[in-house]
């Protein structure tokens, strides 16, 4: 079946763009940014994105004296030849029909259209050899508007790179992120390790409308653990903990105090002074031998034998004494964290660490900056030996964080373990994935690293700014993403998919939804269970 | 010549150049409608125009006749008192040619293969007769609008002339409104940016 026809290619360049003069038949308000045409070139066709949409005429004195829009007569004459609607085309593909070009795929655009060439919507066909055949067991992430096509998402692909969920607040982010972690889940692309500041990854999750929704590990019992800095609040809530996080004071050195400048109010003058104070009492005995002094003598003395103001010091010391609220930080800590998190990770287990209640900034700055280092640390060694020694490569980690632009903002990037992780790239097999709702907040050098993007709606100039640095076709990619639905749309380009895609967000909550990614109810796993008894005893 | 089909002749070609011809009427006072579809011949070539201006003349040029009604209770009147008027008077009409029709040879064909809706290669010839082209035949004319850019360069009435002549096509069409927005689009691409004469046509054309 032929799609419906658009109209002709009537001007463009490589760069900006094609413009294309709507048929006298269609309707601009048919027409929606984002959506898919097909533009049927002379020798091959072009698959290109509608960027914007302009009412136009002929002659400029129609705009000034309008002609008698009573008579519809009239006006069924004018539209389409005087008045015309136009559409702004961004190809960013070309499909071959051969046999050759079939073979090699969809290709990067390196010419235009010639004039007047027709532009129809895109069939699901052309959607899907663009995207991808989704199969059986294969993740996607969502449909083009208007279309029923799956988008996939390979994750294999997006776990090479960083990746970034952005979105003003209550646009999908984190459903959107959930599903991805899924997705890597699923075809088992990477382990992740999640930050759940909200706790809505481990176990469940809210929708809008207050109802429940399942988490990772109710999906994926047997491929989650959750890991948990509140107990109190996980029994609460019924989780099925994996794990009690304790932290011991000795686990902080000073960066991790560098990295708290900002939410615990410290000077420049005290975050040096840590570095002092750990050289005093020794890197593991620093926090735990300076909370321990009580009076102010003892202080001012200190201070002075440290060459350090007494103010600072004891600003300090009241300012890091405010940590002792995080019941997770102990003294000496039972267990240690760093290697059960890594334990689960190597046995290919994703973990989902829980806030609980812990739901501010100091917590979730300090413990996944202190728990990335040291993972990333062992990681990068070990990846190193295996270059070395011809040993197995640790598995592919994803640290997802929410609230990325409070690690990787302009003055911290250069020196949290977050921005080293993503300058790197993936050449310690570590990639982030971040979430962030003001994406103008993050480091721009990091930013550039995000290989692939995925982005509800923005509405911040500079945020829409921030994300689409350096990306080809920026302009018309602003005029699409400023016209996202406020809710479970998203602009998705980079490096996981082959060109710039608005998706309509794949619906999660349902029973159904959860049945489509793989989740099997408690019964139907015993009746699988048996029938493979079964099998295997006759 | 007499084809059975043939519409009654109404006049005969006295001037012909390639862009258009006149034709004296041989009934006084009833030219064909300003804007019909009127044909001639030259050879095997059917010629089609569009009428572009009719006019009742004295016979000689120069002489104009005289008011003779004073007496008379009707117009008709003056002529049945005077029959000779009917010989010093004359109604002659122009035609603007817009298409021909080459090579159709004696053959009546329902096919239009050969119908070109642009000037012919020779003017018609002096006393060629003049017919007025049916509905069939002006609904199968105006199939194609080719023939608006020829009445588009035709001076000072031609606004009036296309609005005359879609009115007169769209009688002869099943879906007249459809015809004629059809034409008025067509028109509005010749005309381009020159909207005033648009609206006016289109004002003149709605259905
Ligand atoms: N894919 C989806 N399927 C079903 N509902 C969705 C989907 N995406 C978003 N929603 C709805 O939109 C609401 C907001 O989504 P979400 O909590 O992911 O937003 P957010 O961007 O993370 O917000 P915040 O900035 O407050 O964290 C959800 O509670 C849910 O009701
Ligand atoms: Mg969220």
């Amino acid at each position: 079946m032929e799609e419906r026809r658009l109209g002709i290619v009537v001007s463009g360049s490589l760069t900006r763009g094609v413009e294309v003069r709507l048929d006298s038949a269609i309707s601009v308000e048919d027409i929606a940014v984002g959506r898919y045409v097909t533009i049927e070139g002379e020798k091959r066709r072009f698959f290109g994105m509608i960027t914007d949409v302009t009412l136009d005429a002929s002659d400029p004195g129609l705009m000034t004296t309008p002609p008698d829009v009573s008579d519809p007569f009239i006006v069924e004459v004018l539209c389409g030849t005087s008045i015309f609607g136009r559409l702004h085309v961004l190809p960013s593909l070309t499909l071959g029909s051969d046999a050759m070009s079939l073979l090699e795929g969809p290709q990067p655009v390196k010419t235009v259209p010639t004039h007047f060439s027709v532009v129809r919507e895109s069939s699901e066909e052309d959607v899907a050899r663009v995207f991808g055949q989704v199969e059986e067991k294969q993740f996607y992430i969502g449909t083009p508007l208007d279309m029923e096509t799956k988008v996939r998402l390979n994750p294999e692909e997006l776990v090479k790179r960083s990746s970034g969920v952005f979105g003003k607040s209550g646009t999908g982010k984190t459903f959107l992120a959930r599903l991805i972690l899924i997705g890597i889940i699923q075809e088992g692309a990477a382990v992740n390790l999640v930050f759940d500041m909200h706790s809505e990854y481990g176990w469940e999750g809210t929708s809008e409308d207050n109802r429940k929704v399942k988490a990772l590990k109710q999906l994926f019992p047997s491929k989650v653990a959750v890991f948990a800095l509140d107990e109190e609040s996980a029994r609460r809530r019924k989780v099925s903990t994996d794990f009690i996080v304790e932290i011991g004071y000795g686990e902080i050195e000073p960066e991790d105090i560098t990295m708290l400048r900002e939410t615990l109010g410290l000077t420049e003058a005290a975050v040096q002074a840590t570095y002092r104070l750990a050289r005093r009492f020794g890197e593991r005995k620093w926090l735990e031998s300076f909370l321990a002094i009580e009076g102010r003598e003892e202080l001012g003395e200190l201070a002075q034998s440290l060459g350090e103001h007494e103010a600072t010091i004891a600003a300090l010391h009241r300012r890091l004494d405010s940590l002792k609220r995080l019941r997770f930080l102990v003294p000496q800590a039972r267990d240690n964290t760093i290697q059960r998190i890594l334990e689960y990770l190597d046995r290919g287990m994703n973990v989902v660490l829980e806030f609980g209640r812990y739901t501010d900034y100091t917590a979730y700055i300090l413990v996944a900056n202190l728990l990335t280092r040291r993972i990333h640390a062992q990681y990068r060694e070990r990846m190193e030996q295996a270059m070395g020694e011809d040993i197995t490569k640790p598995r592919p980690l994803v640290i997802t964080i929410e609230e990325a632009h409070r690690f990787l903002s302009q003055e911290l990037a250069g020196q949290t373990i977050f921005g080293t992780i993503a300058r790197e790239m993936r050449k310690y097999n570590v990639t982030l994935l971040v979430i962030d709702q003001r994406p103008s907040g993050i480091d721009e050098e990091v930013m550039s690293q995000i290989g692939t993007k995925i982005t509800c709606l923005l509405d911040n100039e500079r945020d829409i700014d921030s994300v689409l640095t350096g990306v080809s076709g920026k302009s018309e990619l602003k005029a699409v993403l400023a016209k996202l639905d406020s809710k479970q749309q998203a602009l998705i380009f980079g490096h996981a998919v082959p060109m710039p895609v608005v998706v309509r967000t794949r619906e999660y909550g349902s029973p159904q939804s959860y049945k489509e990614l793989g989740f099997r109810e408690a019964l139907e796993l015993k009746k699988q269970a048996e029938d493979e008894a079964k099998d295997l005893w006759g | 010549m007499g084809r059975i089909d043939s519409p009654p002749k109404i006049g005969e070609v006295i001037e012909a150049s390639t862009s258009e011809f006149t034709a004296q009427c041989y009934e006084l006072h009833q030219p064909p409608p300003f804007g019909s579809l009127v044909k001639t011949r030259e050879g095997d070539v059917e010629i089609y125009g569009v009428v572009l201006r009719a006019a009742t003349t004295s016979i000689e040029p120069g002489r104009r006749p005289i008011a003779r009604g004073r007496d008379e209770e009707e117009e008709e009147g003056i002529y049945r008192a005077s029959p000779q008027l009917e010989k010093l008077l004359r109604t002659d009409f122009t035609a603007l040619v817009v298409g021909h029709n080459a090579g159709r040879g004696g053959v009546e064909t329902e096919n239009d293969e050969k119908l070109h809706h642009y000037l012919p290669p020779r003017p018609a010839r002096i006393h060629s007769f003049v017919y007025l082209c049916d509905l069939k035949e002006s609904a199968r004319f105006s199939q194609s609008l080719d023939f608006l850019s020829i009445l588009v360069g035709a001076g000072g009435q031609a606004d009036e002339l296309i609005a005359a002549s879609l009115r007169y096509a769209a009688a002869a069409h099943q879906e007249p409104r459809d015809f004629l927005t059809r034409a008025g689009r067509e028109v509005a691409v010749l005309l381009g940016g020159e909207t005033n004469r648009l609206t006016t046509i289109l004002r003149r054309i709605k259905w």
